[in-house]
């Protein structure tokens, strides 16, 4: 099982002193943070993308070629590349140019956007985002499989006589997650595909998470991919430790009062009950973690959000060495011995050329 | 005539309020008359003061707490609502608004719906045909013609309350007739059921 950190990227106020990172702070310390994930032992660490203020992160594939060149094992990815108001020929060709730099550790998980506004910046309307992340997808892949592509569709160019350079790494494309908070046919879309499946599972109820599994899982079947226990599927969810739990709510509470998304409206006491936020001690987390399994099955991928409200990054680190020390060798160990032995472990480049080499063999 | 739900929704909040009291004379009249239709009716009142707080929540969150959660199914899968609402400054108040603005934009359309409304004085009545009918046509829901507004002299020993009992009991039977000659409701929709597949979604792609 992989387990990891995904960041939103926003540039937040601290709300115990007031100051709000500079712009280059934040970036460099979404850096810092992803070198720590690396070195404690971590598997994967995920970017948001964004192309508004309050958030930093717009060049997803900059911040993650600078990341490769300085780790060695950590997986890059994306929470969410934007498949609705990118061009898919961009996509194809910046995730290739970063196999390629990272040597196969990338892949990437697709999502729609869900802030109106910023679809007529770059020639859309969000109320296309279901056809447009239908259509942008199925393109996006004949470009990573196909030589040479002759296209035509609805929201962009045609194309005639198309090569996407460079060309995946080893002919082998990386591996996709599509995330949607509740979109059924997001769901159906990776299941069609038999892509992964990555529930956001932050801030929403868990009935969300589910709901849309079990979907996708059924669906998965349906289309052959295996079955449904096979499906490959990740979780997000939102945590805050201290060795004493007491110390974490009393630390957490006024980033959590003040949060974008959340704050002013439920208490943490509330909200840690409605939705997975687990704010407490490592025990805590581990128990809570370990439950998701009781209602999402057997899944191959944790991510955990431990980065935002302004929280300060020597405050992150801290939660980075609290999760790489304690809590994901005990999750490891406890979902490896609760995982039967047909349910995959999550592709990896080298899993998914161990297979294609496998198939070709078989020819 | 089989089972019927009528659910009841009160912004009135004080307690004892009398938004609420004229919604139970709404339901009561309502529920006689679909019972005298060979209905079996059952009333589910919802007073909004108890979810003050899950509504704001949600309308911060973007999803409803448990509990606020099953009122609105309650809501939704009704056979009929009933509506009352104080009125504040010539409108609903906020709660009430509030409230159907986390009801799913779907969830009452074609829906048999009773409007009433109390208010300090009886120059606050069009505000149920200016503000509270237009919100619920906005929703598609189909409200009754008779909207029943109950001002302090209507409650008050010392005039004939006929007047008031006539337009509850004209309000309930448009309700009650409208409520019979619709089939019994199915319960709320379900947000995360499939109504496409992959080939249908591809296919609404333009031809190559």
């Amino acid at each position: 099982m992989q387990f990891g950190i995904f960041t939103v990227g926003d540039v937040t106020v601290d709300p115990t002193t007031g100051r709000e990172p500079t712009e280059r702070e934040r970036i460099k310390a979404m850096v810092a943070i992803a070198l720590k994930a690396e070195e404690v032992g971590l598997d994967v660490f995920a970017t948001g993308e964004h192309h508004n203020p309050p958030f930093v992160p717009s060049s997803p594939t900059t911040m993650l070629g600078y990341i490769a060149a300085r780790t060695e094992r950590l997986l890059l990815s994306t929470s969410t590349t934007l498949i609705t108001t990118n061009d898919p020929v961009k996509i194809a060709e910046d995730y290739a140019m970063l196999q390629h730099l990272a040597d196969g550790r990338v892949d990437l998980m697709m999502g729609r956007g869900n802030t109106g506004p910023v679809y007529p910046w770059f020639g859309q309307d969000i109320r296309n985002g279901i056809p447009l992340a239908i259509e942008n997808y199925d393109l996006l892949r004949r470009l990573w499989r196909e030589d040479v592509v002759d296209w035509q569709g609805k929201f962009r160019t045609p194309l005639q006589s198309f090569t996407s350079t460079p060309r995946p790494l080893d002919g082998v494309p990386p591996f996709v997650w599509h995330g949607s908070i509740r979109s059924p046919e997001i769901a159906e879309q990776a299941a069609y595909y038999g892509d992964g499946f990555f529930a956001n599972h932050i801030f929403w109820p868990k009935e969300h998470t589910q709901r849309m599994v079990a979907l996708y899982r059924q669906r998965f079947a349906h289309y052959g991919h295996g079955s449904a226990d096979q499906a490959v599927v990740g979780l997000g969810g939102q945590v805050f430790m201290r060795r004493n739990s007491q110390d974490a709510v009393r630390e957490f509470r006024p980033y959590f009062d003040n949060a974008p998304v959340y704050g002013h409206g439920p208490s943490l006491e509330e909200f840690t009950r409605e939705t997975p936020l687990t704010v407490g001690s490592p025990q805590q987390v581990i128990d809570r973690t370990l439950g998701f399994r009781e209602y999402v099955g057997d899944y191959q991928r944790q991510l955990f959000l431990i980065d935002h409200a302004g929280l300060p990054l020597k405050t992150v680190l801290e939660q980075l060495d609290l999760l790489g020390e304690e809590v994901v060798p005990v999750l490891r160990k406890e979902f490896d011995a609760l995982r039967p032995a047909h349910v995959p472990e999550a592709p990896t480049h080298a899993s998914l050329l161990a297979a294609r080499d496998a198939t070709a063999a078989t020819r | 005539m089989s089972r019927r739900i009528l659910a009841v929704v009160s912004a009135g909040l004080n307690q004892p309020s009398s938004s609420r009291l004229l919604a139970d004379q709404l339901a009561a009249a309502a529920r006689d008359e679909l019972v005298g239709r060979g209905a079996d009716v059952e009333l589910r009142v919802i007073e909004l003061r108890e979810y003050a707080h899950d509504v704001v929540n949600h309308l911060l969150t973007g999803f409803p707490p448990a509990g606020l959660r099953q009122a609105l199914d309650t809501v939704a899968g009704a056979d009929g609502l009933i509506a009352v609402t104080p009125i504040f400054n010539a409108s609903y108040n906020g709660l009430f608004k509030a409230f159907f603005d986390v009801v799913d934009r779907d969830a009452l359309t074609g829906r048999p719906v009773l409007i009433g409304a109390t208010g300090g004085t009886a120059r606050h009545s069009l505000a149920l045909e200016h503000a509270v009918r237009p919100m619920f046509a906005y929703l598609r829901s189909v409200v009754m013609p008779t909207a029943v507004f109950a001002a302090p002299e209507d409650w008050s020993g010392d005039r004939d309350e006929s007047a008031l009992r006539s337009r509850i009991r004209r309000a309930a039977t448009e309700l009650a007739e409208e409520v019979a000659r619709r089939p019994a409701a199915t319960g709320p929709a379900d947000p995360f059921a499939l109504t496409t597949s992959f080939e249908e979604l591809l296919a609404g792609r333009d031809p190559a």
